[in-house]
């Protein structure tokens, strides 16, 4: 009955009936994504590498002159810049530790049996879930030295968390921290519950200690997951830009990605930012690299 | 049923047709997001009343203005027929081909003479003494301050005042003044503090603000003809006025470290400061009591003299141009002609927008109608901007990287501050040709 009513079908209906073949996938699926790939990041990327070579401004109707690396000179000769990438260097790693340390202690906490595991868990994801720049405007008012919460429940008087230039990063880094540790934990929670129940009772047979469980059995098997969430949260800190600027956007703030903002968009360099864009770009690339080849060597132990 | 197509098609076209010439007569003006935009808003709507012709001011916060602003230029859009641009965009939106040159506009109306001298020199005419005009003088702006009358005029504080400093406690006459009187107020144990500056380093608020001591103590930004900064920017005046304002950084409440407008007006409303810096377009908030609980004790007063009895103020305010983009430049200009007329502009200070006509601010009319505004019609006619010329936020960038670490970091010396600013604007100079 089935064959019957197929045949009586067009050609393309029972394509259809069968399934899509992989021409039509191609066609309907594959082309048009690989067209818009091109179209919104390949032709951008290369559009806006060539722009990295000119003294190109987008405010005016000068042509984009060619100036070679005089663009990336200028850059890696200006202090600035430097001390733009050095805050970052410091925020990526006060913030990224600061999420390993939270999220996989929380991690360890929740893989165990407690009441209201699954309630507790969903309430700790909560953060991450919300938007940057709401999470920036939320926080702000919280460290507010006159009216803050913050300061009210730490019995901390006028402290100001965001006014004084050497504690503004730890301040916005707090945040980062509270925001993107469940991301952490959640990663981690998936890779304790992956180490094999047997590898415990063994340890426990032969009277290993917790310390030496811990750092024998536990950290070596969720060592490969929690790398990828280093790599991931690297990444994201080494760009960040919506929190640290509604929180404080001062000289000691100053996020190599706030820099670009300000450059691209407030002083219309476009050529020089376009230059800053891409050597940002390498040293992401570069330090991500260096995190998966580091992720490979713990995945061959 | 045909016959019922074709009239509903007749109607459908008739429509369109009647839209689309609903549309060509709608004008947008774009403008930042404040009390200005809405006086302006209602004054157009009386331009609609007369002329059928809709005028919409669409707005965005301050913080985006520009970005927005120029993107949209940088796109050759046509979303605004007029924007009420800042002072400082005149160089790079002139000479970007963003706004449409209004000197033959400028000349058969006389505007040189209608207008305040000081508007027609920041908020239109680029480059300086070219006689090139790209605006209309639209928001008069200065910066002035704000007081608590209570405080000053309490008979014990004053007897206080005058033991520990010698001379009456009043509105302060100089920057030495305004100091004394900031650090008197200055009490942290019972929540009441000296004094509210600009500290915010992300746009020119804070530039701002030190500006108005630079230019009181006799000191100037650089020769604006020749692009000498070093000797100006850097001079022992400028030294001085930028270790006052550091001084009175110190003075300011918990907190104050990015600090604009907002915050500035907060510091009166919330009773925390005893004066407070703001522009006077933020003034009309602190006299309304739904807004301010200290509405009948707030005081206003212009910018003190420095030294050697020197009075400037930093400009605030814009002028009205026409896009190059707009599709609807003939009527935008219609509008224009409409806008500087006498009525118009004495319609505009009426309803809380600060004219630029001489003929209204010089009116007692105008100078007695509130509060501050003889304070405003004093400034107007003492103040000086921030460099017009297209690369000016490259200049408040390396202001900002500069002055921020020494007033709100105390990093470094104001003269080691100041140096270093008058190298990095020679250096942006150089690189796009300007001067020597």
């Amino acid at each position: 009955m089935a064959s019957e009513v197929l045949t009586r079908l067009d050609p393309n209906s029972r394509a259809a009936a069968k399934g899509l073949s992989d021409l039509t996938i191609r066609n309907l699926f594959i082309i048009p994504t690989i067209a818009f790939l091109i179209i919104f990041n390949i032709f951008p990327l290369l559009y806006s590498l060539g722009y990295s070579f000119t003294d190109f401004r987008a405010s005016t109707n000068a042509p984009a002159n060619f100036v070679g690396l005089q663009n990336y000179r200028d850059l890696l000769n200006d202090p600035f810049i430097w001390k733009n990438f050095s805050i970052t260097a410091k925020y990526v790693l006060i913030s990224v530790t600061g999420q390993v340390i939270v999220g996989f202690g929380l991690a360890m906490l929740l893989n165990r049996a407690i009441p209201a595991k699954g309630l507790i868990t969903t309430l700790l994801l909560l953060p991450m879930m919300l938007s940057m720049a709401v999470v920036g405007l939320f926080w702000k008012l919280l460290y507010d030295p006159n009216f803050g919460i913050i300061n009210y429940f730490l019995g901390l008087g006028k402290f100001e968390w965001l006014a004084d230039p050497d504690m503004a990063l730890w301040a916005i880094a707090i945040v980062d921290i509270w925001m993107w540790s469940p991301f952490v934990m959640l990663l981690s929670l998936a890779g304790l519950s992956a180490v094999p129940k047997h590898l415990y009772e063994a340890a426990e047979i032969d009277r290993a200690g917790n310390f030496y469980t811990f750092f024998r059995i536990t950290l070596p098997l969720v060592a490969p997951i929690l790398m990828i969430a280093i790599i991931f949260r690297t990444m994201e800190a080494f760009k960040t830009f919506d929190l640290a600027f509604v929180l404080s956007s001062q000289p000691t703030t100053e996020l190599i990605a706030i820099r670009l903002y300000k450059m691209a968009f407030q002083e219309w360099q476009t050529g020089m930012s376009s230059a800053l864009a891409y050597i940002v770009l390498i040293m992401v690339v570069a330090i991500t690299n260096i995190y998966v080849k580091y992720l490979n060597k713990v995945k061959a132990r | 049923m045909k016959t019922n197509w074709n009239g509903m098609l007749a109607g459908v076209a008739i429509g369109a047709l009647s839209a689309s010439s609903a549309w060509a007569e709608d004008l947008v003006i774009f403008w930042a997001e404040w009390d200005p935009a809405n006086y302006l808003q209602e004054l157009v709507n009386e331009y609609e009343e007369e002329t059928g012709i809709s005028v919409t001011v669409e707005t965005t916060p301050w913080s985006d203005f520009q970005t927005k602003a120029f993107t949209e230029f940088n796109a050759r859009g046509s979303a605004y027929d007029m924007i009420v641009g800042d002072s400082q965009w005149l160089g790079a939106a002139s000479e970007g081909g963003h706004y449409v040159d209004m000197t033959d506009f400028f000349e058969k109306h006389n505007l040189g003479e209608v207008m305040a001298p000081a508007t027609v020199k920041y908020y239109a005419e680029y480059p300086g003494n070219s006689g090139k005009f790209w605006a209309i003088p639209a928001e008069g702006d200065a910066v002035g301050w704000s007081y608590r009358k209570d405080w000053f005029e309490d008979p014990a504080e004053m007897a206080a005042f005058k033991e520990k400093y010698g001379y009456d406690l009043a509105v302060p006459e100089t920057w030495a003044q305004m100091t004394d009187i900031a650090e008197f107020f200055h009490r942290p144990d019972e929540d009441r503090y000296g004094i509210a500056i600009y500290t915010d380093n992300s746009y020119d608020a804070m530039v701002m603000g030190v500006e108005n001591a630079i230019f009181s103590y006799g000191a100037d930004l650089g020769n604006f003809e020749t692009y000498e900064v070093d000797g100006y920017v850097n001079s022992p005046e400028a030294v001085a006025a930028l270790e006052n304002y550091k001084k009175l950084y110190g003075l300011t409440p918990p907190g104050w470290a990015k600090t604009f407008f907002v915050e500035n007006n907060q510091a009166i409303t919330e009773g925390l400061v005893a004066m407070s810096m703001n522009y006077f377009a933020f003034f009309p908030a602190l006299l309304n009591e739904a807004t301010n609980p200290h509405a009948a004790n707030t005081g206003f007063f212009a910018n003190p003299a420095g030294p050697d009895g020197d009075q400037f103020a930093a400009l605030g305010g814009q002028g009205i141009s026409v896009v190059s983009y707009s599709e609807n430049q003939e009527e935008s200009m219609k509008f224009l002609e409409w806008f500087i007329k006498d009525e118009t502009q004495k319609r505009w200070a009426e309803l809380g927008g600060y004219t630029a006509s001489a003929a209204v601010l010089e009116s007692d009319e105008f100078r007695t109608a509130t509060p501050y505004n003889e304070a405003f019609y004093q400034t107007m006619f003492k103040v000086k901007d921030f460099w017009a010329v297209p690369e000016f936020a490259e200049l408040l960038t390396s202001a900002n990287q500069r002055l921020y670490p020494f007033i709100v970091g105390g990093e470094g010396t104001a003269k080691e501050t100041l140096d270093a600013l008058a190298a990095d604007w020679e250096a942006t100079f150089k690189k796009y040709g300007r001067g020597q």
